[in-house]
């Protein structure tokens, strides 16, 4: 009998995801054992005290990291080679969470909606029926959407920083499964919220299924599934290319359905529609992120010796992405769906940073990419956190017809939304201008640049309607009876101070986190 | 190019020339109503404080040696990232200070302006707040040292520009006209973006100093592509052809916007531009050409629009075309032409902010009626405004001894040397200009009254008539300025020494040609509305005039050319993404279900739909993959 080894496992290093995730199943315990009555309150604070937790060891983690040996990255490889905490995964743990907890503050809102949040009361009860109704008057909520939260959180942060694939799958499910149930649970309009979880759940699995089998044909190439084993399997060129591009192909398909890259993006608009706004906000920023984090580690450290082979495709989908995402933008009249559109066209200029594969003394792909995401984050929370407070009797108001002439009787919110489309369209003191900037640059620096001159004149499409919705807010007349804007709690309010300022911050003195983001350096292997 | 010394002493002071006014916008901007009392004052009160501290920087400017006329100022680093640092400087020369002055001097003059003028509309205060930020933003894009600073004082104008034409929101005319306008400007702005790019690529840096250290060794292919994006640009904001037609449209603004943002100071950024990049265009002979081409072709197209069009303003639009027509010629001429065209550019901001200021006073009489038509016989009702209008008149039409006759004739001379073809067409366009700007005159203050009898015309307020006549004053003097050939040699730590050239005549026989020709086109324009009884509706008038009337079909080409093709793929696009992939791969579901029933239960059939086109794309994606290694 072969004696047992305990594997070591690394607990200070990974201490950010395992308080996440410890704090997801005490906050199922705490459902359990808790009296409904301030049950939510209790969560809440909970949660956003086991996030900052997080944040505060992400940023002990990131101060203790060490330089590797011989290669440009810090970090290590933790628990038996599973999990690579370096730079780039402590970066995005730490965006991460600060998105996380705006979020959590958008989940907690409970002032708009009357004195009950944005999920439903029982999401068992039919829609407009009378057990419906009494839910509501009792006040019954599901307060469960917190631990749910968290574990959706505490699987993004395990899929950016997975060193194997096997690890990035079972992450990858662990942030999706809270996620499809999180869809389905609005509280007004549930039968498209119902619809679009049912929608996201079947293309979800459909997806991870590709995933999977990407996995499985690439283990068949390298007889590994430890990113740093393809690696050397790929510069070896061993087995079978044919399997190794096949492979790399279905892997790529299960990532860009999470960041929603044409033409694997037909479920985005559906599902941003129907899912509740905070849930929506909270994909929108955090899901493109982990995923953008994944796709960026798995095809730069597994497969960055055959990137030959694949920066062709990812040119045509970044392309395609673009042009799918801007233009038929134009087209939409409901706030969200368009919101959704314009999420795929920042997926396709972030694709742009990731086609230019560059690694010089500029700032490099990777880099760029983190700090889009960044700054993309902040703004998209904030824009759906504005789409919360237009409200209408049935809800929130999302039909863009409604949002016309907002700019004269609420010029407070609708300023703060322009400001926003114009960081999305990237004029310049914003951050979406910075980081367009830096993403465009390191494509054009690793010979992107087509794509760049696409690039380009996507946004200037893509600006002619966010400039729409500022003229319709602006130079329109108001609607007869049009939406009333709720005040919100301290929660949204302060969630919404955040994004603003984070975007304005972001646009004009973007050093540090620049910095921060080149400090990150590269992947460690 | 002289060397850029550190600022010191009162040159430490060059940033609060942007930082004064942008703080009062943002004061006006977002102290709500509390500020409507006082917000015209504050706002008259921030460019006249930057005016009085750009005279003092030009006054210590001209006392320094020639060797230390130009100022930087660093103030922070944007950004730095790796290879690429972007640094928030400001850089004082002759060029910008002569900028500095022109923007605040008719930009005060034209804030005292609106006191009176906007004197009855309940936002007065936002409209303040709003020149503030164009103030602050035109200072910042003359200011600054580097194209990416540059450019964020070229977005925040065209910003500017878009919230003031459709300032008054109500006229859904204005909010297409400022749609329109910010649409096209962002053609420009891609041209602006790509050149910045491309300079950071090439030479890792976007100063105008390490640009210009770099530009000699580029190969001609970026050389002329960093032209002619930079070309594309200043096009945009320009109003340069193709991309002019915003700028009739943009005559739906307040009067005080046409006068300040689309005559004298934001519609010149792009002369602005080319001259400032003069070390790009010295080596590229394509895109210099190409300069003079747009330049020559929209000072024409220009003149002729002005022909046609009954509305005042729009007559003055198209006469801006058609002035920033020659200076764009003028600055594609090279270091012959610089001097030029900025002397052109500063005398032109005089009269034509003077012009349109006196339209507008005309407009303020008149109950906002923009139609000659209707007008006639005001010049004895409105005796301020008739002087000063007509010294600007005297000044455009390049009446000797006025400041358009020095400026517009050396731009003549300039061309002529080059070329004798360009220095033909011209000389024409001059002609023209005296033709409509007479015609103009005719219709506005001469001849008899044709008004509607509601209509009672009476002087403007003191507030709009002194920046009249400080304008007026300006409009007639301006020509001092080239004195001894004095701004030329004042330019040259920016732009290199002047170019003399050749004429193949004397300069005095080709200043009698042009006064000769100017003298036919006011003859012409006298036989046709002086002597004759204007019609209150409009003649059918010949093809031309029809065609100029429409514009030159400049929108009717867009149409074709940008619009039809891009609306046509966005319904292709949408078609596709909502029903062609479902329909098309509900065609594939059939094939492969073998049954067309099924394709019918919609709801089931929307999500298997999205999920075929996954696998199609799967399949796409790893087939492509295999493809490019097979191949």
């Amino acid at each position: 009998m072969n004696e047992f080894i305990a594997p070591t496992v690394e607990y200070a290093e990974l201490s950010p995801l395992l308080i996440v995730l410890g704090a997801a199943v005490v906050g199922v315990t705490l459902e359990a054992f808790l009296p409904r009555r301030g049950r939510h309150r209790i969560q809440v604070v909970f949660t956003l005290v086991a996030l900052v937790a997080a944040l505060l060891a992400t940023g002990w983690v990131a101060a203790g990291l060490d330089e590797v040996e011989g290669a440009s990255g810090r970090g290590l490889i933790a628990a038996e080679g599973a999990i690579a905490v370096d730079g780039p995964s402590v970066f995005m743990w730490g965006v991460l969470l600060v998105f996380s907890i705006i979020s959590v503050m958008l989940f907690a809102e409970r002032r708009i909606e009357g004195g009950v949040s944005a999920f439903a009361g029982q999401a068992a009860a039919l829609p407009g029926t009378e057990a419906e109704r009494e839910a509501s008057r009792q006040g019954i909520e599901h307060t469960e959407v917190f631990p749910l939260v968290l574990f959706a959180i505490g699987g993004m942060l395990l899929f950016p920083a997975s060193n194997d694939l096997l690890t990035m799958f079972i992450a990858l499910e662990v942030l999706s499964l809270p996620l499809y149930l999180l869809c389905g649970l609005a509280r007004r309009r549930r039968l498209i919220s119902q619809e679009a979880a049912m929608k996201y759940f079947l293309l979800g699995a459909f997806s991870s299924a590709f995933f999977v089998y990407g996995i499985a044909l690439v283990y068949g190439y390298a007889g590994s599934f430890t990113l740093a084993d393809i690696h050397a399997a790929v510069d070896n060129n061993t087995g079978s290319t044919n399997l190794l591009l096949a492979g790399m192909g279905l892997i790529a398909v299960g990532l860009l359905f999470k960041v929603s890259a044409a033409p694997f993006h037909a479920w985005t608009p559906d599902v941003y529609q129907g899912a509740p706004t905070p849930v929506t906000g909270f994909m929108a920023a955090c899901t493109k992120l982990a995923a953008f984090g994944a796709l960026l580690r798995v095809f730069y450290v597994a497969f960055g010796g055959a990137q030959w082979d694949w920066r062709p495709m990812i040119w045509v989908v970044a392309a395609l992405t673009m042009a799918i995402g801007a233009v038929v933008a134009l087209t939409q009249s409901d706030i969200k769906r368009m919101l959704a559109y314009s999420s795929i066209a920042h997926a396709g200029f972030l694709l742009v940073g990731f086609a230019g594969a560059y690694g010089g003394d500029g700032i490099t792909s990777l880099q760029s990419v983190l700090f889009y995401l960044a700054a993309y984050g902040f703004s998209t929370i904030g824009a759906f956190a504005v789409v919360m407070l237009v409200r209408d009797p049935g809800g929130e108001a999302t039909h863009l017809s409604r949002w016309a002439g907002l700019g004269k009787t609420s010029p407070l919110v609708a300023g703060v939304f322009a400001f926003f489309m114009l960081a999305f369209a990237g004029i310049p003191l914003t951050s979406g201008f910075t980081s367009k900037w830096t993403v465009f640059s390191a494509a054009w620096a690793g010979g992107a640049w087509p794509l760049v001159l696409l690039a380009v004149g996507m946004s200037a499409v893509a600006a002619y309607f966010y400039v729409r919705v500022i003229v319709l807010m602006f130079f329109s007349d108001p609607v007869v009876d049009g939406p009333t804007v709720s005040v919100p709690s301290l929660f949204t309010s302060s969630a919404l101070v955040v994004a603003v300022v984070a975007t304005v911050v972001l646009g004009i003195l973007p050093g540090p986190v620049l910095d921060l983001a080149q400090q990150a350096g590269a992947f460690v292997r | 190019m002289t060397e850029v010394l550190p600022a010191d002493g009162v040159f430490g002071l060059s940033w609060l020339l942007v930082a004064v006014p942008a703080i009062s916008a943002v004061v006006l901007l977002v102290g709500g109503r509390r500020t409507d009392r006082w917000g015209h004052l504050l706002g008259t009160a921030a460019p006249a404080f930057a005016f009085v501290l750009g005279v003092v920087l030009f006054v210590a400017l001209l006392g320094r040696g020639e060797q230390e006329r130009r100022v930087g100022q660093q103030l922070w680093t944007w950004f730095e990232v790796g290879g690429l640092r972007a640094d928030f400087g400001l850089l004082l020369d002759p060029l910008s200070a002569l900028f500095v002055l022109l923007i605040t001097g008719v930009g005060s003059l034209i804030h005292v302006y609106s006191i009176g003028y906007m004197a009855h509309d309940a936002r007065r205060r936002r409209f303040f707040g709003y020149l503030n930020l164009f103030i602050a933003a035109m200072l910042m894009l003359v200011l600054a040292d580097n194209y990416l600073a540059l450019f964020l004082g070229w977005e925040g104008v065209g910003l500017a520009s878009y919230l003031l034409i459709g300032f008054w929101q109500h006229k859904n005319s204005a909010a297409v006209a400022a749609k329109k306008a910010f649409v096209v400007n962002r053609v420009g702005d891609m041209g602006m973006v790509l050149a910045i790019m491309l300079m950071f690529a090439t030479f890792g840096s976007v100063t105008f100093e390490g640009v210009a250290a770099g530009i000699e060794d580029a190969s001609g292919a970026t050389q002329t592509a960093l032209g002619l994006l930079l070309l594309l640009g200043a096009c945009g904001k320009s109003a340069q052809v193709p991309l002019q037609s915003w700028l009739l449209d943009a005559m739906e603004g307040p009067t005080p916007v046409s006068a300040l943002i689309h005559a004298a100071t934001m519609v010149t950024a792009g002369v602005y531009l080319v001259v400032r990049s003069g070390f790009v265009y010295e080596t590229t002979e394509v895109a210099s050409t190409a300069v003079v081409l747009v330049g020559l072709v929209t000072l024409v197209v220009g003149a002729i629009i002005g022909c046609a069009k009954d509305d005042i303003k729009k007559v003055l639009a198209g006469s801006t075309m058609s002035q920033i027509g020659y200076m764009m010629l003028a600055a594609g001429l090279g270091p012959a032409g610089y001097a030029f065209a900025i002397f052109h550019l500063i005398t032109h901001g005089f009269f034509k902010a003077n012009l349109f200021l006196g339209a507008g006073s005309v407009m303020h009489s008149m109950h906002d009626d923009v139609d000659m038509r209707v007008y006639g016989g005001l010049s004895r009702l409105m005796p301020v405004t008739f002087v000063t209008f007509a010294m600007g008149y005297l000044a455009i039409i390049g009446f000797p001894g006025f400041a358009g006759f020095w400026s517009k004739d050396k731009v003549i001379e300039a061309a002529f040397a080059d070329n004798i073809w360009i220095g033909i067409a011209t000389i024409l366009a001059a002609g023209v200009t005296a033709f409509y700007m007479t015609r103009l005159m005719l219709m506005t203050f001469l001849g008899d009254k044709r008004w509607k009898s509601d209509v009672h015309p009476h002087e403007s307020p003191a507030t709009m008539t002194i920046p009249l006549v400080v304008l007026a004053v300006a409009s007639v003097l301006g020509g001092v300025l080239i004195l001894g050939g004095w701004i030329g040699h004042f330019l040259e730590p920016s732009v290199g020494p002047e170019e003399h050239h050749d004429l193949p005549i004397p300069v005095l026989a080709l200043t009698a040609i042009v006064t000769l020709t100017v003298a036919v086109g006011v003859f012409i324009a006298w036989r046709t509305y002086g002597t004759k009884e204007v019609p209150v509706t409009a003649p059918r008038g010949s093809v031309l005039t029809r065609a100029a009337r429409a514009d030159l079909y400049g929108d009717a080409l867009n149409e074709a050319v940008l619009m039809r093709p891009g609306q046509w793929t966005t319904r292709w696009l949408v078609w596709f993404d909502n029903r062609g992939l479902d329909g098309g791969v509900n065609g594939l579901a059939a094939l492969i279900g073998g049954t067309s029933g099924q394709v019918r239960r919609a709801q089931t059939g929307y999500v298997r739909s999205y999920a075929l086109a996954m696998l199609g794309g799967a399949l796409l994606v790893v087939v492509s993959l295999l493809a490019v290694t097979l191949a």
